[in-house]
Order: structure tokens, then C-alpha cells, then sequence
């Protein structure tokens, strides 16, 4: 079924191009800035203007996600970390900087060539508003009946991808908690091995070694 | 703890508590309005990174600790996974709400279902976002090379 849809002039297009060319003016300042604090600023407003764009594109739950993870925890994080480095980025000479220009350029331009394909925006015959978007539209309120469609398919029709997910988040903190948790899960309390007995002791004669805690307490 | 940053910690402390609040509302109101378990996840973890950023992150690990979060990030996962296993044992499918509740006509076994694995999910996230907080600002900076 065609749905009638002819993509004209609107003035939310201004407010997208206001937005888009301060994305992109974020990013090209990260990339001429060495003082790594900076950097970490202009990723969370690249995210806070990211934000801004996906409400103009009606997609508020995205928004909300980006403006909480990637404005918030994410610069936060970016910050704890920057900490354990240095504050400013070496210089790379311009020779090396040649190859990964190159790449950028032609990855960015098949992008750009790609976009010519897409759909307008708003287009209801898109394939991503026509066939499984659309049913789920039409059916989640006798389905389901929650208001929100977007939690009635996150938590209902696809409650086995975000379960994935759930598990995804709860391994990357479990990984964190490997690598940098120093020992103990209990958060750093002193774990120490029994020394060794006298019969225990090394056959080859050596000294057996020292009793060592796992970790040394809270930092 | 000094007078330094005074205005800025009365400022966390007046916010703390609206943060936490809105937490708790995009977790419980996902089902009307845009957010749920993952948006209100990361805002209560952010409420209490903010904490631990003006008082310091000894403070805010007696408040919560460590092993907590540890626990909290496991039970949020076993929270949704077994909403589904408890389908599977009332006769339905692996995360088939309609059975927690059969003979609703207004889908009440839905709305439950998404009730119970969202707060698991935002348990999982919140424990897990200050969790790795925890670990990255809890770690001291190597010197730096010139430092000496």
C-alpha cells in the first residue's frame, strides 16, 4: 500500500542545518585541539548537539539515551580516565597523518554517495516505517496497550534483544571489574594468602615466597 | 573536607535529590513517556557520580559500596532473565508476558512483564555505570614523565 508523500520545504530543515554544521564544527575542533581536557568537553556537547537532533527527528527516546550516556557518564568516564594519562596529545608528524586522511576521505565520500539511496525523511514508504514498523504500530495497542510503542518494542516484541543487551552492559562492567578491580571483588578489601607452611616450602631449596596481598586496600 | 568548592557542593547536594526523583520517574513512567530502565539507569548512576566528583569518592563509597554494586549489576541481569523463566514455568513463552496475568482483557500481564524486566535493567545499568566509575576514578594517575 503507497502511501502519498512528496518531501518539501520545511523550517525544522534550518534547525536541522543549524545543528549539523554545529556537529560538524564540534568535531573538526576536536580534532585540531591537543589539550585532551578540551577533547573530552566537545565530546559531550558532540553528544548534547546530537541529542538535540534526534529530538528534531522525533526520535525522543534516542535522544534522552544519548543526553544521559553520552553527555553525561561517557565525558565523566572520559574525564576519570584522561586523568590516569597524559593532558595533552603528542604531535604525529604531517607525513604519517597522510595514509588515515586517505582513508577518512574515501570512506567519507562512499557515505556520502550512499545517502543518495536513502529515503527521505519522514518518508512513511521507507522500508524501515513500512513493513514490521508499521505492524507494530498498528497492532502494539491492542498487543500490548502501553502508550509508548518505542518500550512496547524494546521490552515486549523484542524483549529477547534487550535482554542481549542488559547482558551486554553487565559484561562490560564485569570486564572493567577484571581488569581493573584490583584483586578483589569486594572492592579492594585486603584479601592475603596464608603463608606457607615449613613442609610446604620449595623441594628446590629456595625461599618461599612472601605472604602478598591480592590488593592494598581501597585507592 | 575544607571550604574549597562550597558552592559547588551545595549545589550537588540541592540536586541530588531532584536527580535520584527523576530517575525514579523515567524508570516507572517508560511505559507513557519517552526513557525506562536504561535511561534511568544511567541517571541515578549520574546522580551519584556528581556525589562522588564534589565530595569525593571515599565518601561516596561508604554511602555505596563497592560490593553492592557488584550484586546489583548481577541481580538486575537474573531480575529480567528470570521474569522470562517465570513465563516459561506459568506455560508460556520465554518472555510471554500474557501469562503472568491470563485473564486480563487490558493486557495487565504485559504491562507487569515490562514493569519487572525494565527495573531489572535499570538495577543492571545503574549498578554497572558507577560501578565502572568506581573503578576508573578509584585508580591512582601513574606519575607522569615529567614529573621529576
Amino acid at each position: 500500500m503507497e502511501i502519498p508523500f512528496e518531501p518539501g520545504f520545511s523550517w525544522t530543515v534550518l534547525i536541522d542545518l543549524s545543528l549539523l554544521t554545529l556537529l560538524m564544527l564540534c568535531g573538526l575542533a576536536m580534532v585540531r585541539m591537543r589539550r585532551l581536557f578540551g577533547v573530552a568537553m566537545l565530546s559531550g556537547i558532540y553528544s548534547l548537539l546530537s541529542a538535540a537532533f534526534f529530538v528534531v527527528l522525533d526520535a525522543v527516546d534516542v535522544a534522552f539515551t544519548e543526553a544521559a550516556v553520552g553527555a553525561g557518564v561517557s565525558t565523566v568516564l572520559v574525564l576519570s580516565g584522561m586523568a590516569l594519562t597524559s593532558k595533552r596529545e603528542q604531535r604525529v608528524s604531517s607525513r604519517r597523518t597522510i595514509l588515515p586522511l586517505a582513508i577518512v576521505v574515501i570512506v567519507g565520500a562512499a557515505l556520502v554517495y550512499a545517502t543518495i539511496d536513502m529515503p527521505a525523511i519522514g518518508d512513511p514508504n521507507s522500508p524501515a516505517n513500512a513493513y514490521v514498523g508499521q505492524a507494530y504500530v498498528e497492532r502494539s495497542p491492542e498487543d500490548i496497550g502501553v502508550p509508548n510503542i518505542v518500550t512496547g518494542v524494546l521490552a515486549s516484541y523484542r524483549g529477547y534483544d534487550t535482554m542481549g543487551e542488559t547482558l551486554v552492559v553487565f559484561t562490560a562492567g564485569l570486564a572493567c571489574l577484571l581488569l581493573l578491580g584490583s584483586g578483589s571483588i569486594r572492592g579492594g578489601r585486603k584479601v592475603t594468602d596464608p603463608a606457607p607452611s615449613e613442609d610446604e616450602a620449595s623441594p628446590v631449596g629456595e625461599a618461599p615466597a612472601p605472604a602478598r596481598p591480592l590488593s592494598d586496600g581501597p585507592r | 573536607m575544607g571550604m574549597g568548592h562550597v558552592i559547588l557542593r551545595v549545589t550537588i547536594k540541592l540536586l541530588f535529590a531532584p536527580i535520584v526523583l527523576f530517575a525514579f520517574y523515567v524508570q516507572f513512567h517508560g511505559d507513557y513517556g519517552p526513557g525506562g530502565g536504561f535511561q534511568a539507569g544511567v541517571i541515578l548512576a549520574v546522580a551519584f557520580v556528581l556525589y562522588a566528583l564534589g565530595f569525593g569518592l571515599e565518601e561516596t563509597k561508604r554511602a555505596i559500596p563497592p560490593r553492592f554494586l557488584t550484586f546489583g549489576m548481577a541481580f538486575g541481569v537474573m531480575i529480567y532473565v528470570g521474569t522470562g523463566f517465570l513465563t516459561l514455568f506459568l506455560g508460556g513463552n520465554f518472555l510471554d508476558y500474557n501469562v503472568l496475568d491470563p485473564d486480563s482483557h487490558h493486557n495487565a500481564g504485559q504491562h507487569l512483564g515490562i514493569l519487572m524486566v525494565e527495573f531489572g535493567v535499570g538495577m543492571a545499568v545503574a549498578s554497572t555505570m558507577l560501578q565502572i566509575f568506581y573503578l576508573f576514578a578509584g585508580r591512582e594517575a601513574e606519575p607522569s614523565d615529567d614529573a621529576w
